[in-house]
């Protein structure tokens, strides 16, 4: 590449594209920075994020932190809190509280997270085409996801996971499907109000593409409420998985999540409420936590709140 | 002069904002006269949106009104509860908004909504209301106003919109109207239409009017009265005349000099102010225009500029001004 | 790179004959919803037989009220949306013929800048970017060409290449209107459509983009088309001036000519609705304008558009539709008194 003339006949080559490539990388580095300022300022974020991040890691590291076999009886049935060495007490079948805890996050974090990912993206691409095409792509997109909509996300679960075989997997899918048409609808909806703004006229005036104005223009400006909307949808996503595996359609015993250990509990609910207690308190504060995550990313995705 | 209907002392109306305190008005005072025209010019983010917003009590959180007195006739109005500023509003104070698209509510028609405001303020019957609603209709110059009484306000024209935005707000015939931007949505020849119409009926009801307005046009066709803000504070006041003719503060100057003119030809010298006007978030102390000043001093940035009462007959708030005064003052006094 | 640098330049098979742009007959009707399930849709006429020539260099100003068809005129120059009828010429090239792939070629002979300056940009993505956006989309130069050259169009309308990385929102209205000026030069076109550009700004601030976009006209050859309803900045800014009402051009003549001697009914109305700032200026009750609305374009009057409203009606205004025609050199008016 040779230099060339600019405006005023001097040297346009005033970089390189190595110092360019790293100016870039400092500025995304500062909107970093920026972004997890603006985050920073609600407290209640801050706080949720990093319960969140312990709760992972916990259930990461499930096997080695874990007293006891979360599957094999170590106490009496329904011991309370502190018998026979157990800090949480035993269940119905005087299995390790404390260990099944562990391990249930595993398993219900991955039924929370996994279907809720899955179906952002499914649903931003059905939505971005629906609402950027319009007209009879319009019609045909959402008719059909309306049909879905028609049935309670629970019920439309049930159908699915009773078709195939019980297991996390057919839990997973029959959420995910389940969830598409809830979200696609937000990102239809934010597309079309999107492709109305006066740079999106500004750009195809400028000689872009449409898949250029999608990348670059419409989907950064539709993405940020479809991201809080869907994080805010994981806790109870989690919830919906345990009601499933409460039905037998999704985990099967002696395996568990939070969710069907509620659920579990509930047959010894008088002599043992710890047994309910403790994983519902934990579903509870999970969820609680993913909804203050999804208003600190409110503050953090809009570029008006980053303040220098 | 008369009893003043309206005085405004020392009112701030600051924001808390993350980002500090929006000072949007810091130090307003200025008084309305029964029957006259008062014009508060000034640019985006001058203030004079809040200013009339905190006449009538509409300010809300982040926003308080956190100094200051507003008193009509003899009542405090920082003091009335809220339940006596609602009686107040729309009764003794009419209120016109900028966009008349949005001030009304779409799914009331526009008798109901002219009829409700007559109730709620006169207590009259539903019949009296209505008689009244379509003489107030005819005043403002809508057409077959008994058949306009059911339609609703997506059936009406922006102009005509505005023309029921202002038989709402003089239905009991306040003893002040405020209008904030009340043509700017409009386009120029309905702008003449409301303009006529509005100076017609601020004639006939004899109350005091305060014209809220970026359009240095509209002023020179409505004002008796001009008060110039730049960044929350005045910084010039006087008459039409003397404002138009021989305005003092450099601001007021510079915006003069900014208009284009019809007459100006195609070589005339386009002027502006250079610079942009500051956000008066924790703003430094002295003259707020000093970064865009012509006539800046040392002591613009340290001292909160003067009143100054002109030789010209205007009031500016301006180091410069008191400056020229000082020597013009002397200048006489040595002379004779 | 020379690419980026000849610009308009040596582009197009006219050097300097005849117009620059020519417009001829166009009209755009929209379909609207209709009302019930078998009802004919309703039908708006935006732009109801549009013709004009813009010669090169100079500045045409385009001035209505509301709904009279100007922002839709600009959109069917530049092919944002595709007209019911009609020709537009730029260069001798026929815009209207144009193929997807031509099209975008074409899109380097022509920009627009619109009213309100921040919602004409991305709100995420920074101004420097947002200016090297159409190379990008035309596929001039690399990365480092692009970032030089954004930079270099910042310095052009008066802003700092410090700025760069800014967001639009951290921009006053002024500042904006300069990235979306920069970023509509930056192809270097030949024509400049300028939708309202300076409506949105305060007083204070109008004449400094006025005076950035003459200083740019000079500068880089520069011919506009200036659209706007403010008839004091058209007059001062503009060489000749078309007044539109309804979709259609009611008188076009050199500026100074328009608005000393309006001949349409409808072009004296708009000049002296206008409000002076002068303390010896017409007051609101001498005011002089219009009585009445403009009628619905979807519904428009039969015969004369302005009938409806015009001081001087004659019984043949409701029948026939005038046509432009010359009157005095380069003074052309619709209108049954001439």
């Amino acid at each position: 590449m040779t230099d060339a003339p600019g405006l005023h006949g001097q040297s346009m080559r005033q970089r390189s594209a190595a110092d360019l490539r790293r100016e870039n990388l400092h500025i995304m580095w500062r909107t970093l920075t920026l972004a997890w300022h603006a985050y920073a300022k609600d407290k209640a974020a801050v706080g949720a994020l990093i319960f969140m991040i312990i709760v992972v890691l916990i259930a990461i590291f499930a096997p080695y932190i874990s007293p006891h076999d979360p599957t094999e009886a170590v106490g009496t049935r329904g011991g309370l809190p502190g018998t026979d060495g157990l800090l949480l007490g035993g269940d119905m079948d005087g299995r390790d509280m404390l260990s099944r805890l562990f391990w249930g996050g595993r398993v219900s974090l991955l039924i929370g997270v996994v279907p809720t990912v899955a179906a952002t993206f499914i649903a931003v691409v059905l939505g971005l085409f629906a609402g950027y095409i319009g007209g009879w792509a319009d019609q045909v997109v959402m008719r059909i996801l309306d049909v879905f909509f028609a049935f309670p996300l629970v019920l439309l679960a049930i159908v699915i996971a009773g078709i195939l075989d019980p297991g996390v997997a057919t839990l997973i899918l029959s959420i995910t499907v389940a969830l598409v048409p809830y979200i696609a609808r937000l990102v239809r909806t934010t597309t079309v109000s999107v492709k109305q703004e006066p740079y999106i006229e500004a750009a195809r005036a400028g000689g872009a593409t449409t898949p250029t104005i999608l990348t670059r223009y419409i989907l950064p400006n539709m993405l940020a409420p479809v991201i809080v909307y869907s994080t805010t949808l994981i806790g109870l996503m989690m919830v919906v998985g345990s009601g499933l595996s409460f039905l037998g359609l999704g985990i099967q015993p002696p395996d568990a999540d939070w969710g069907t250990m509620v659920s579990d509990g509930r047959a010894v609910l008088k002599r043992a409420p710890h047994a309910t207690a403790f994983p519902g308190f934990v579903i509870v504060i999970v969820s609680l936590a993913f909804s203050f995550i999804g208003d600190g990313l409110r503050d953090a995705l809009d570029p008006r709140a980053r303040v220098r | 002069m008369s009893e003043p209907v309206l005085s405004v002392r020392g009112l701030k109306t600051h924001f808390r904002l993350r980002t500090g305190t929006l000072k949007a008005v810091d130090g307003l005072s200025f008084e309305l006269q029964a029957g006259r025209v008062l014009c508060i010019v000034g640019e985006s983010g001058s203030g004079k949106s809040v200013t009339a917003q905190s006449i009538m009590r509409l300010i809300e959180l982040p926003g308080r009104i956190v100094d200051g007195d507003i008193s009509f006739r003899d009542q405090d109005l920082l003091a009335l509860t809220e339940h006596e500023m609602e009686d107040l509003r729309g009764n003794r104070i009419g209120m016109i908004f900028q966009d008349p698209m949005t001030s009304l509510n779409p799914v009331f028609t526009i008798g109901e909504q002219i009829v409700e405001t007559i109730i709620a303020h006169t207590g009259a019957s539903k019949e009296e209301a209505r008689a009244r609603a379509v003489e107030l209709m005819r005043l403002v110059g809508i057409p077959e106003p008994e058949g306009r009484l059911t339609d609703y306000p997506h059936q009406f024209s922006g102009g005509m919109r505005q023309r029921v935005l202002i038989a709402i707000a003089i239905a009991c015939e306040p003893d002040i109207l405020i209008a904030d931007e009340p043509t700017t949505a409009l386009d120029v020849t309905i702008q003449a239409q409301i303009l006529r119409l509005l100076s017609d009926i601020q004639k006939k009801l004899g109350s005091a009017m305060i014209l809220i307005t970026h359009d240095l046009g509209v002023v020179s066709a409505m004002a008796d009265d001009v008060l110039v803000m730049y960044s929350g504070r005045m910084v010039e006041y006087g008459d039409v005349k003397t404002i138009f003719r021989n305005p003092r503060h450099p601001y007021t100057l510079g915006l003069l000099d900014s208009i284009i003119k019809l007459d100006d030809s195609r070589e005339s010298e386009l002027r502006s102010i250079s610079g942009l006007p500051p956000i008066p978030i924790n703003p430094p102390p002295g003259c707020a225009f000093r970064d865009r000043c012509v006539k800046a001093m040392d002591v613009c940035g340290t001292q909160d500029p003067p009143w100054v009462e002109t030789a010209t007959g205007s009031t500016a708030v301006c180091h410069a001004v008191e400056a020229e005064e000082g020597a013009a003052g002397a200048g006489q006094g040595a002379a004779p | 790179m020379s690419d980026i640098t000849t610009g308009g330049a040596g582009r197009g098979a006219n050097g300097g004959e005849g117009p620059l742009l020519s417009v001829e007959g166009l009209v755009k009707h929209f379909k609207l919803d209709p009302k019930g399930l078998f009802d004919a849709p309703p039908i708006l006429r935006a732009v109801d037989g549009v013709d004009f020539d813009v010669m090169r260099g100079e500045t045409l100003g385009l001035v209505g009220e509301s709904g009279c068809g100007k922002s839709t005129t600009a959109r069917l120059v530049l092919r944002l949306i595709e007209p019911t009828a009609g020709s537009v010429t730029l260069d001798d090239v026929d815009v209207l013929a144009c193929s997807k792939k031509e099209l975008l070629a074409l899109r380097r002979e022509m920009q627009i800048v619109f009213q309100d300056p921040l919602s004409s940009l991305n709100p995420r993505m920074s101004v420097g970017n947002q200016i090297a956006e159409p190379l990008r989309f035309h596929g001039i130069g690399d990365k480092v060409d692009r970032f030089d050259r954004a930079r270099e169009f910042l310095e052009v309308v008066g802003l700092s290449s410090d700025y760069y990385d800014r967001l639009p929102h951290e921009f006053s209205g002024g500042q904006n209107q300069r990235v979306a000026i920069a970023r509509a030069l930056i192809l270097r076109p030949k024509l400049l459509i300028l939708d309202e550009p300076v409506s949105a700004l305060d007083v204070s601030i109008r004449a400094q983009i006025l005076r950035l976009l003459i200083d740019l006209q000079g500068r880089f050859q520069l011919t506009y088309v200036f659209i706007s309803h403010d008839l004091s900045v058209v007059k001062r800014f503009c060489n000749r001036t078309a007044v539109l009402y309804l979709g259609r051009i009611v008188e076009i003549a050199e500026s100074e000519s328009l608005y000393r001697e309006p001949l349409h009914p409808y072009s004296q109305a708009l000049i002296s609705a206008i409000p002076e700032a002068n303390p010896d200026g017409p007051r609101a009750d001498s005011l002089g304008g219009l009585e009445g609305d403009v009628p619905s374009p979807i519904s428009p009057p039969t015969g004369c558009p302005f009938h409806t409203r015009c001081p001087h009606r004659m019984p043949e205004c409701s029948e026939r539709t005038p046509v432009l025609k010359e009157v005095k050199p380069g003074h052309q008016v619709a209108c049954f008194l001439h």
